[in-house]
């Protein structure tokens, strides 16, 4: 393996934060198994590009993983069922980011029978990449660290891109998350198989796994999952707030500074989440579809917090049951984590393929924003992780001057909410950011 | 391929009753942009934190000069309030006082006036300060000018005489006279060129009181430690960083220091510069201040280097003997400059994807 | 002496200065029409840009160099429209006034929250949040970027719900623009009945979030085919139809989302629901 991709000590990035902690609501135990429910409602675009069209129909009687709609194009994954059962209804439910979504219903019959399993390469390292290039896509996986982006895509880079690195995102820095890190604890051995796949379909040979100081346990158990694996190393990293941030990461553990608006195959690294390779693990050796993920269900008003090994397609409502209830007021109901997460209004909601928890947020834990003025203290420029001048986008962006935010940047903003967190007057920077960014696209789209 | 996997364990949770728990009722739940968790630091806890930090000059106020002290102090706080208020009413605007910005700069302002202020100057004074460079702008976060820097200059154009009519100090340094008794800074622009007097001034013994505080000179400034046990508090609850104050202290020093070694004899070494007057307060109360100083570090560093050269420039060769509260208005004015060159680019800028701004194009 | 001196340098200074600028004021003059300044006066000057052109004297000058019809501005009044007419040396025409309309009844006591928003005050910002608390996704968010954006102060927010006053709306379309669920639409002034319902959903869905919604029950086509067309789970009045009270009165729907524009700005105003 190079040498000079092996840092001595990871490099700082400049701004960052460190938020209360939160994990200490579910640091401990073990990843739960909850029972089968009766229905679940399967959301069918679960990956950013083409939604997968639904071969099944209304009384249809699918087997669990069985494939129920085709993708279409490349830019697309096939979707599968949850448990062996019958086709229910096709209907809009809300969806993560509030807008009705459609979801297929899937009736369970309680007998949870798997379908015949895909072909599977226990042998993968002497098995052709292409083959397991193709079993990533037909096992339906996603980046399932949030972005949802389908990973067969990224894992087949340009040819005139020369990747060297592949970097693995175990830093789950968002507060009061811990299911990559139970992950991390329990299934170190596939995600280690799930990188060296990962490095086997890109040719490449070092892979640098980064994972926050702050958890120990996940650190040991992937460091002996990955004894005498040359070209897998991995990285202790500093705990600091968005250190899971793809170009930050990058920046950490390589060095190399992804240029704004790039992609991080621009210097020759690709990033994946440690839940992606577990799942890249279980479809290229066992033979089995992305079905279910790791939620964690966390938080000061939840009577029993912890990380559930969660079917796709389960309401966020039974999630909570499992989890004891509430036991005081809620105010916020978030999918994903504090910084970078949802908020939603309805229990209905399901988890998909990049729910990685389920968080709720207490009245006294809750502020309302007040939108004072902009005091130009600089404390989310000094805290902004993508150096930009915030206080005059939070400017600019309150009297709508989008062109003037264009220039100074804020296409690059990352929307990570450190600005909005630290600014004493409470104002909305994201969501002002937000609204830029979708004026600035659409202005661009008109021209 | 056998995994060493705990979740194969296929033990489910304890079965819940659907109404045995308890669950988020439909319609009560907040709709909102992440993040979803803030600071619990507002605008009123920093200003409640800065006034905190200024309380050990206040404390050698009121030691020093007593009742007057307590007086002016309390007619600015009470005055620049009362101004704030009114306009908030007059304007049919939510009242802001609130915020306790007006009441920080009643206080400092008062730390910057002689004891002996009579209260109608105190009146018109937090005028200048709240309404002219504050409000007129916009309230809190608009004004371009420190507002209590804007006020002392205002006081000290317009009304000269009781703005540098001191106090006798009761344990007042044998060297001043009594009634008019000058701060050393008027007695050493006045008698600058006498060696002696420099000889004084550049002495340990005066130095050390002017660094205890039992010197003349207005409420705040006198006390140059109370103004560092006040700077420590501001850094350690995060409130400033040290770039400005660093960059006016040392600019002040290097600067006298130059000016001795090429032309000696027309004013003191640069401690006494630093420990008499408003170096020390101007420095870390009044140039940190959020609104009027710039942005980024290195546009902070700047304005701290052009505070120090002007105020050096004014006590040297102008015709005031303080010059801070000036220096400080005027580099004010060159904010929106400093910051227009002193940005920061974004991570991972290069010059090939640098924005390029379409000419011509309205949005 | 020397203010006798002193007066006189200035006189002269005062007097040489003057006749430059009278000079160069005629030697070069600009020649422009008359009528541009003339037509910018007699417009309203609100520089709305209902029009299409960037304010009042954009448009002057595109009247008169360009030709282009004064009956794009809806702002100014019929007098003055007939004097800029004359002064364009265009015939004298009929413009078709147009008002804007908010097709939507679901202000706080109709309409069902189905969670608290917190956030920027603006209607575009909510609408990516899911809208803003209330359930329906095709209605109106009440945050008021109509309302502010409204050049003429013709829109009211009214319990979470945006009201136009016909009498100061100008038809300019300002607020078309900024709606994020595109409810306002800008009518032709007589029309004064309409159902006033965005909604695509589903009568019995609808009927959970807000009880003002159109459940599409087609009383009213029913009653006057001519007069109305349902398109699925909404209907709407027929373009150029002109229903008067009298009949709203009579189909009784049985929401109120019919009613006359008329009742539709009283809504909230101690009176219950409409027709």
């Amino acid at each position: 393996m190079n040498s000079h991709h092996l840092p001595l000590r990871p490099h700082r990035f400049e701004g960052g934060i460190h938020p209360a902690d939160g994990k200490a609501y579910t640091t401990d135990g073990t990843i739960r198994i909850p029972p089968l429910l009766e229905k679940y409602q399967l959301v069918i675009q679960q990956n950013i590009g083409v939604s997968p069209l639904l071969k099944v129909k209304k009384g249809d009687t699918v087997k669990k993983g069985q494939q129920i709609a085709d993708p279409v194009g490349n830019i697309s994954v096939p979707l599968h069922a949850p448990t062996s059962g019958t086709v229910g209804d096709v209907h809009d439910i809300s969806g993560a980011n509030g807008a009705p979504v459609q979801a297929v219903e899937i009736i369970a019959d309680g007998k949870d029978e798997w379908c015949e399993p895909m072909e599977c390469y226990p042998d993968w390292r002497n098995t052709n990449r292409e083959l397991l290039l193709a079993r990533v896509k037909d096992a339906g996986i996603v980046g399932m660290g949030g972005a949802s982006f389908p990973t067969h895509v990224k894992l087949s880079p340009p040819p005139e891109r020369e990747i060297d690195t592949l970097v693995i995102n175990g830093a789950e820095c968002e507060p009061y998350l811990t299911a990559d890190d139970h992950l991390m604890r329990e299934q170190a051995d596939r995600i280690i198989t799930g990188a060296g796949i990962c490095a086997k379909i890109l040719k490449i040979s070092c892979v640098l796994i980064g994972v926050e100081e702050n958890k120990p346990e996940a650190i040991r158990a992937l460091r002996t999952a990955a004894k005498g694996q040359k070209d897998i190393v991995i990285v202790p990293l500093k705990v600091r707030y968005p250190q899971g941030g793809e170009k930050q990461l990058i920046y950490a553990l390589t060095g190399r500074k992804v240029l704004a608006g790039g992609l991080p195959m621009d210097v020759g690294c690709e990033v994946q989440n440690v839940a992606t390779l577990a799942a890249i693990a279980e479809a290229a050796v066992e033979g089995r579809p992305l079905i279910e993920r790791v939620v964690t269900v966390t938080g000061s008003p939840v009577a029993d917090p912890g990380n559930y090994r969660v079917r796709l397609g389960t309401p966020v409502r039974k999630v909570l049951e499992w989890a004891g209830g509430i036991r005081k007021e809620v105010r916020k109901l978030i999918l994903g984590g504090p910084m970078m997460g949802f908020a939603q209004s309805s229990l209905e909601v399901t988890v998909s393929k990049n729910t990685s928890g389920i968080l709720l947020l207490g009245a006294d834990e809750v502020r309302q924003f007040e939108a004072g003025p902009c005091l130009s203290c600089g404390r989310c420029v000094e805290a902004c992780p993508m150096r930009l001048l915030v206080s005059t986008l939070s400017k600019v962006c309150e009297n709508e001057r989008y062109d003037l935010a264009d220039e100074n940047y804020v296409m690059n903003c990352m929307e990570c909410g450190i600005c909005t967190y630290v600014c004493p007057a409470g104002r909305p920077n994201v969501q002002h950011f937000r609204r830029a960014k979708a004026e600035i696209r659409a202005l661009k789209r008109r021209k | 391929m056998e995994f060493s996997d705990k979740t194969d364990n296929k033990a489910p949770v304890q079965p819940a009753g659907q109404s045995a728990v308890r669950l988020p009722e439909a319609g009560t739940l907040v709709l909102s942009s992440s993040p979803h968790i803030r600071t619990s630091l507002n605008i009123t806890k920093i200003m409640a934190q800065v006034m905190l930090c200024l309380l050990p000059a206040v404390i050698m106020a009121v030691y020093h000069y007593r009742w007057n002290a307590v007086r002016v102090i309390l007619l600015c706080m009470i005055f620049c309030a009362g101004w704030e208020m009114l306009w908030c009413k007059v304007m049919r605007q939510k009242q802001t006082v609130r915020d306790l910005s007006a009441l920080l700069t009643g206080l400092i302002l008062a730390l910057n006036v002689s004891p002996l202020l009579p209260w109608w100057l105190c009146l018109v004074g937090s005028f200048a300060a709240i309404i002219i460079a504050k409000q007129v702008f916009g309230g809190l976060g608009q004004n371009p000018f420190n507002p209590a820097a804007v006020a002392r200059v205002a006081l000290l154009v317009g009304a000269a005489r009781p703005m540098t009519t001191w106090a006798p100090l009761p344990s007042a340094f044998q060297h001043l006279d009594g009634v008019t008794a000058a701060t050393p800074l008027t007695a050493a622009s006045q008698s600058a060129a006498q060696q002696a007097s420099l000889d004084l001034y550049n002495s340990n013994e005066f130095l050390w009181n002017a660094f205890i505080g039992n010197i003349g000179g207005s409420l705040g400034e006198t006390s140059s430690l109370a103004i560092l046990i006040g700077a420590a508090g501001l850094l350690l609850f995060g409130l400033i960083r040290l770039y400005i104050p660093l960059a006016v202290l040392l600019t002040v020093t290097v600067f006298v220091w130059i000016v001795n070694q090429v032309s000696p004899g027309i004013t003191p070494g640069p401690l006494f510069h630093l420990l008499t007057g408003g170096v020390m307060l101007g420095a870390f109360f009044m140039a940190t201040d959020y609104v009027t100083s710039p942005v980024t570090h290195l546009g902070g560093v700047v304005y701290g280097i052009g505070i120090g050269i002007i105020v050096c420039v004014i006590r040297i060769w102008g015709s005031f003997p303080e010059g801070m509260s000036f220096a400080i208005v005027i580099m004010n004015a060159l904010v929106p400059l400093i910051d227009k060159f002193c940005y920061k680019r974004p991570f991972g800028w290069n010059p090939v994807n640098a924005f390029q701004p379409r000419r011509g194009e309205i949005k | 002496m020397t203010i006798l001196l002193a007066a006189l340098a200035l006189a002269l200074l005062g007097l040489i200065l003057g006749g430059l600028i009278g000079f160069t004021a005629k030697k070069f003059a600009v020649e422009t029409d008359p009528r541009i300044e003339e037509i910018t006066n007699l417009l309203p000057g609100a520089n709305c840009g209902g029009c299409g052109y960037a304010g009042c004297a954009d448009y002057a000058r595109a009247i008169v160099e360009d030709g282009v019809s004064p009956a794009n501005c809806a702002a100014a009044t019929e007098e003055n429209f007939q004097k800029i007419m004359a002064a364009a040396g265009q015939e004298a025409a009929k413009r078709e006034r147009k008002v804007a309309v908010v097709y939507c009844s679901g202000d706080n006591h109709h309409a069902v929250h189905v969670a608290l928003y917190n956030g920027l005050n603006d209607c575009r910002a909510a609408a990516a949040l899911s809208g803003g608390g209330k359930g329906c996704r095709f209605g109106c968010i009440g945050l008021g970027s109509c309302a502010r954006n409204c050049p003429f102060g013709a829109i009211e927010i009214r319990d979470g719900l945006a009201i136009v006053h016909s009498e100061l709306c100008k038809g300019c379309g300002k607020c078309t623009e900024v709606c994020p669920r595109k409810l306002i639409h800008l009518v032709p002034a007589d029309s004064k009945v309409h159902v006033f319902c965005n909604s695509l959903d589903k009568g019995p869905e609808k009927r959970k979030i807000c009880t003002a919604g159109c459940l599409a029950c087609r009383k009213c086509v029913k009653a006057y085919p001519e007069l109305f067309n349902a398109q699925g789970f909404l209907v709407r009045a027929r373009d150029g139809a002109n229903i008067t009270a009298e009949q709203v009165a009579e189909v009784k729907c049985p929401t109120g989302a019919l009613q006359t524009v008329e009742s539709h700005a009283n809504l909230g105003k101690g009176k219950e629901g409409a027709a």
